[in-house]
C-alpha cells in the first residue's frame, strides 16, 4: 500500500490501482457470509458467495457487490489519504475464494458435509484473516505455487 | 448437522495465527549458521554494497512489495555503505530456491562479501531496517 501521492510512477506503468480499504471492507463482509454459510451449511449462501467470488476473480475485486457498497456507504463516510494498491493481489486473492467456494458448493451438492465444512472454513480463515490482520494470500502462497509447479 | 463448532475453532485458530503473522512482520531473523552462498552482482543486477546490500524479492500478487520497496528505496539515499536491490521472485527462481525464498516480500540483508546475514519477511519498520543494518558489521 502506497498513497496516492507516491504513485506517479505507477500511472505510467499501466498498473491498475484500486483505493485499498475496498478489498479489506469486502473481506469483512465475505467473512460474515461465509461464517453464517458454514453455520447454517446453507447452499445459497454459498452459492452467492461464489457469485461473488466469480465476479472479483474475473471481472476485479473492484466490480463485486461488497465494492458497490464499498463505494456507495462506506468510502464517502472515510477521510485522509487515499491509500491505492495494486488490483491484481486481491483479484489473486479472489480467485483462490473462487477455488474454495466452487469445492464447497460440490461438496453441499453432493451431500458430503465434511467437504464443505474444511473447504468453506478455508475460504473463511483466508477472508477473515484479510479483514483482522491485513493478510496477504497472495504474498504467502504464490510463489510457494510457482516453485512447486515451474521448473 | 448444525453446529456452531466449526465457526469458533476457525475463527480461534486463525486469530491466532493472524497475531503471529502480525508481529513477524518485518522482524530481522538472523541467519543460524554463517556460510551460505554469495550473491554477485551478476544475479542482483547492482554492485554489493560495501558493508551491506538489502536484496528484496517481490512477486506481482503482493500489496506490500510496493511499500517495503519505496522504503528501502528512500533509505538507502542516506546511507552511502548500504545499497538496495530489487528482484522479481517468478523470474528469478533458481536464485529462489537456492536461498529458499518462500514468501515476498523477503527482504535478505548481505554483508560486504555477498552472504546471507540474516533476512525479514514483510514489509519492516524504519526502525527494524536500521537495526537490521547496523547490526551487520
Amino acid at each position: 500500500m502506497a498513497l496516492l501521492k507516491e504513485s506517479s510512477a505507477d500511472m505510467k506503468s499501466n498498473i491498475k490501482l484500486i483505493d485499498a480499504r475496498g478489498p479489506r471492507f469486502s473481506a469483512a463482509l465475505t467473512t460474515l457470509v461465509l461464517g453464517l454459510a458454514l453455520v447454517t451449511q446453507s447452499t445459497i449462501l454459498i452459492a452467492l458467495q461464489l457469485l461473488v467470488f466469480a465476479v472479483g476473480a474475473f471481472a476485479g475485486p473492484a466490480k463485486t457487490p461488497y465494492a458497490f457498497l464499498f463505494k456507495k456507504f462506506i468510502r464517502p463516510r472515510l477521510r485522509g489519504d487515499i491509500p491505492v494498491e495494486d488490483v491484481r493481489p486481491p483479484q489473486f486473492a479472489q480467485s483462490i475464494g473462487l477455488i474454495f467456494a466452487t469445492i464447497a458448493f460440490l461438496g453441499s451438492l453432493l451431500a458430503l458435509p465434511a467437504l464443505f465444512i474444511i473447504a468453506t472454513g478455508f475460504a473463511l480463515a483466508a477472508a477473515f484473516l484479510n479483514a483482522a490482520f491485513d493478510f496477504c494470500l497472495g504474498c504467502e502462497i504464490y510463489l510457494i505455487g510457482v516453485r512447486a509447479l515451474k521448473r | 448437522m448444525k453446529s456452531l463448532a466449526p465457526l469458533l475453532i476457525i475463527l480461534l485458530l486463525s486469530s491466532v495465527f493472524g497475531v503471529r503473522y502480525k508481529r513477524s512482520r518485518g522482524e530481522f531473523r538472523r541467519k543460524k549458521t554463517v556460510n551460505g552462498p554469495v550473491i554477485d552482482a551478476k544475479s542482483m543486477g547492482i554492485e554489493l554494497g560495501s558493508r551491506v546490500t538489502m536484496l528484496q524479492f517481490s512477486s506481482a500478487f503482493c500489496s506490500p512489495c510496493r511499500a517495503t520497496k519505496a522504503l528501502l528505496e528512500n533509505m538507502v539515499v542516506d546511507m552511502p555503505d548500504v545499497k538496495y536491490a530489487h528482484i522479481d521472485a517468478e523470474s528469478h527462481l533458481e536464485l529462489v530456491r537456492e536461498l529458499d525464498v518462500r514468501s515476498t516480500p523477503t527482504t535478505l540483508f548481505l554483508n560486504g562479501a555477498g552472504i546471507e546475514v540474516g533476512r525479514a519477511m514483510g514489509t519492516p519498520k524504519r526502525s527494524q531496517v536500521l537495526a537490521a543494518v547496523n547490526a551487520i558489521s
